[in-house]
């Protein structure tokens, strides 16, 4: 059986795009048949993060309009085979998504696909509800920080009443928790929220736990998702989450400051 | 770094402070969740009966709405300040 993630924040800017390429490429990467759709109408971003930019055709809102069939409009990744993208439209039409539009595309990419994830825009609106209406789980990617701890209770919060599983009264909405833009530098200051004080106050599961990195940039320059960027630790803490996503148990990792001089290693700090 | 740093205990930084506040900012928004829209309208209405007879600060008055099978409660604690007692 098909099943619909949702990458989620409330909070815009915290990581959502760049987890939802990785992930989907992670899952793909693991030999599921994977779906990504971008849900942000009027700011399409995922092509280019996944490289495929100049590739688009058709969106999904040509599909919810039957201006074009769904398999014109998905775009088949060019490094995974397993992979393939749903873009957003340029419109600037806010009421070009529809609920029995998304439904019916989501209805048509579960016959085919394992997963299906949802790249949500920023807020509460339209575009971020959508996105969530259908999910079976929900990825909150959250930022060590005030106001993104905040905003992604909000969402919890309207995944718990507003998503079709709740309106249905069937089983709740899984939720996981992604950490990411995570210094452990600054946390062992005490400068920033720790993933501790983080899970405290959500209360949810943790999924995984992604580093500050630079990788995260380049490989955006590159339009390649960032799981591809061999050696980086925000690949292999993307790795790590999807595994973990499977059900496979693996150690958080990347949560100590890097250790520096000798000195501090002998005193095993 | 100093060689006492290597040594400290606990850090008393910032995060402490973003921790404390959110714990309770997210309390009260979960309390507010679910409940009736007009609640806040009413809050406010309320602030400024009470604004004529005493200066409170916006904090003062605390509603919460409890439910269970039988019935809903609107709970309603306002605190003075103590000067004025
Ligand atoms: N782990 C990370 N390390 C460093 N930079 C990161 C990391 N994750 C994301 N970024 C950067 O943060 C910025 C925002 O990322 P992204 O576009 O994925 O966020 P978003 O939540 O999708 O934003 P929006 O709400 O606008 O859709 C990008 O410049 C991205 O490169
Ligand atoms: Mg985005």
């Amino acid at each position: 059986m098909a099943e619909i993630i949702v990458v989620t924040s409330g909070k815009g800017g915290v990581g959502k795009t760049t987890s939802s390429a990785s992930f989907a490429a992670g899952l793909a990467l693991r030999g599921h048949k994977t779906a990504v759709i971008d849900f942000d109408v009027g700011l399409r971003n995922l092509d280019l993060v996944l490289g495929c930019e100049r590739r688009v055709v058709y969106d999904l809102v040509n599909v919810i309009q039957d201006e074009a069939k769904l398999h014109q409009a998905l775009i088949r990744d060019k490094r995974l085979e397993n992979l393939y993208i749903l873009p957003a439209s340029q419109t600037r039409d806010k009421d070009a998504l529809t609920a029995e539009g998304v439904e019916r595309v989501l209805n048509e990419l579960k016959e085919e696909f394992d997963y299906i994830v949802c790249d949500s825009p920023a807020g509460i609106e339209r575009g971020a509800f959508l996105a969530l209406y259908h999910a079976d789980q929900a990825v909150v990617v959250v930022n060590p920080e005030v106001s993104s701890v905040r905003d992604s209770d909000r969402i919890l919060g309207i995944l718990a009443s507003k998503s079709k599983r709740a309106e249905e009264n069937a089983e709740p909405v899984k939720e996981h928790l992604l950490l990411t833009r995570y210094s452990p530098e600054k946390v062992e200051k005490g400068d920033m929220l720790s993933v501790d004080d983080v899970l405290e106050i959500l209360g949810i599961p943790l999924l995984g736990v992604i580093p500050e990195s630079e990788a995260v940039l380049q490989s955006s320059n590159a339009g390649v998702p960032v799981i591809l960027q061999e050696g980086s630790h925000a690949a292999e803490a993307y790795k790590d989450a999807v595994a973990r996503y499977l059900g496979e148990e693996r150690e958080m990792r990347f949560l100590q400051p890097e250790k520096k001089g000798l000195f501090k290693r002998l005193l095993g700090g | 770094m100093g060689l006492l740093d290597l040594f400290r205990k606990k850090p008393a930084g910032s995060a402490q402070t973003a921790k404390e506040r959110l714990r309770i900012i997210v309390a009260q928004e979960r309390a507010q969740r679910n409940t009736p829209d007009y609640l806040p309208v009413l809050k406010r209405e309320i602030l400024e009966v009470i604004r004529r007879y005493v200066q409170v600060d916006s904090d003062a008055i605390q509603i919460n709405v409890e439910k269970d099978d039988q019935q809903e409660v609107l709970e309603l604690s306002i605190s003075l300040p103590t000067d004025e007692r």
